[in-house]
């Protein structure tokens, strides 16, 4: 559980038909690349993971498994619910056996199913929950604070105003960098569109007409007790002048 | 006919009927696995269920890979269902070739029966007048099965369920001239 919170963050939020799935990107390095941390397990459902990004991907290699073998037997597509418990009972098997270490890494896995488009949080111990909206990670607090507030609004959302959303939040864990669409990869999956990650000229399309309008606005962040250690300005900074300086 | 009152129909989870014909224990054996099947897609108990593509399919699965290991499940299954407004109808032989059509048939049914219904299906036919073709294959096949009972059992499938009617018998009319004396103008020891 600790790799999850040391690992950079990964945020989901759903509708009643997408699910949009955000992370930010970390490089080891200016000279390497960005570690890959969204993947598409079928043209239904997709994972972004925090932690250990090596048991990340062979846990993906498992769910893209059994999409397949399922999709092979059934000619339909694995309901999402199935997938995430035969992904938690596999985590669990590695809490019990001494001669095992648990999979370090939390999944946020996006769906579609029969009964709508689902988000579920698969934790290292075997856990599962069924979510509205997430974020796990580093400085997840602050993106789960702001999802907090806009999330009974979600069930109803455009496809594009959850795609805004989950930017927002990604933007809210950045505290103080400024959102660009390379550090931050977005995913989407929704009835009649398949999972698929943006690329980044939309995202950086997308960021830059929220930013403008928020500039005039104000996003709706306010002083947050929990997360009150950086009192830094954002780019799209609060223009109200009663409130206090916004913290991330 | 041995068995005459053996009900080769079985409705199959809440969207699905399975008829069957050929060996009767190999039918019972499906059952059973498909009876699992749907018992452990309950248990999952989320808002998903197999319709009839999925379990369609799974026997497509189950018959090709039996005959793979010849050992073949000798039946020719004829699966049919409505889920969510979509209506399905498709068959698998016992040596797994499946296919979905407006109509099917198994065994005689295919040489016999098949060319009726093709030229008298179309797309919006009534429960009534699908029932009234059926019987009238049925008839035909009757006629042609030296061995065949006149039973018959109708079963209709509808996004609300399934109901298998009792089965009832078809009227037949054995002094047409013709019937007198087949052998009349044949030739030869047949």
């Amino acid at each position: 559980m600790e790799a999850v919170k040391q690992g950079s963050a990964a945020i989901g939020l759903r509708s009643k038909t997408h699910v949009v799935l955000g992370c930010v990107n970390k490089a080891n390095s200016e000279l390497s690349s960005h570690q890959k941390k969204i993947f598409k397990v079928d043209d239904h459902i997709g994972v972004a993971i925090a932690g250990l990004t090596a048991d990340g991907r062979v846990l993906s290699r498992y769910m893209r498994n059994e999409c397949i073998n399922y999709n092979f037997t059934y000619e339909s597509p694995l309901p999402v619910g199935r997938l995430v418990v035969q992904l938690a009972d596999k985590a669990q098997v590695c809490t019990q056996c001494s001669w095992k270490r648990p999979y370090g890494v939390g999944l946020l896995v996006a769906g579609l199913d029969e009964s709508g488009a689902h988000l579920y949080y698969n934790c290292p111990s075997g856990n599962y929950f069924e979510y509205q909206a997430f974020a796990i990670g580093s400085r997840s607090q602050a993106a789960k604070t702001y999802l907090e507030r806009r999330f009974e609004n979600f069930a109803d959302s455009s496809r594009d105003d959850l795609v805004k959303d989950a930017l927002m939040a990604i933007r809210e864990t950045l505290q103080g960098e400024t959102l660009k669409s390379s550090i931050c990869t977005v995913a989407v999956v929704g009835v009649g569109e398949p999972f698929h990650i943006l690329d980044q000229e939309t995202v950086q399309q997308i960021i830059n007409a929220f930013e403008i309008v928020g500039e005039q606005e104000g996003p709706a962040a306010e002083p947050d007790a929990a997360a009150g250690q950086e009192a830094a300005a954002e780019q799209g900074g609060s223009t109200d002048e009663g409130v206090a300086p916004m913290d991330i | 006919m041995r068995y005459k009152s053996v009900e080769r129909m079985k409705p199959i989870g809440k969207h699905s009927l399975l008829g069957a014909s050929g060996e009767i224990s190999d039918f019972q054996e499906i059952l059973r696995y498909l009876n699992e099947l749907i018992l452990y897609d309950n248990m999952w108990d989320n808002g998903n269920s197999l319709g009839p593509k999925e379990v369609h399919n799974y026997l497509t699965r189950v018959m090709y890979n039996r005959r793979n290991k010849f050992n073949p499940l000798w039946n020719s299954l004829v699966l049919g269902g409505v889920k969510n407004g979509n209506k399905y109808l498709g068959t698998v032989s016992m040596i797994g070739v499946n296919f979905k059509d407006n109509h099917v048939a198994t065994g005689f049914g295919n040489h016999l029966a098949q060319p009726i219904l093709r030229q008298e299906w179309h797309k919006n036919l009534s429960f009534e007048d699908g029932d009234k073709l059926l019987e009238k294959c049925m008839c035909v096949l009757l006629y042609r099965d030296r061995s065949a009972v006149n039973k018959l059992q109708i079963a209709k499938i509808t996004e609300e369920g399934v109901t298998i009617n009792q089965p009832y018998s078809l009227k037949t009319y054995w002094e047409f001239s013709t019937f007198e004396n087949p052998a009349q103008g044949a030739i030869g020891s047949w």
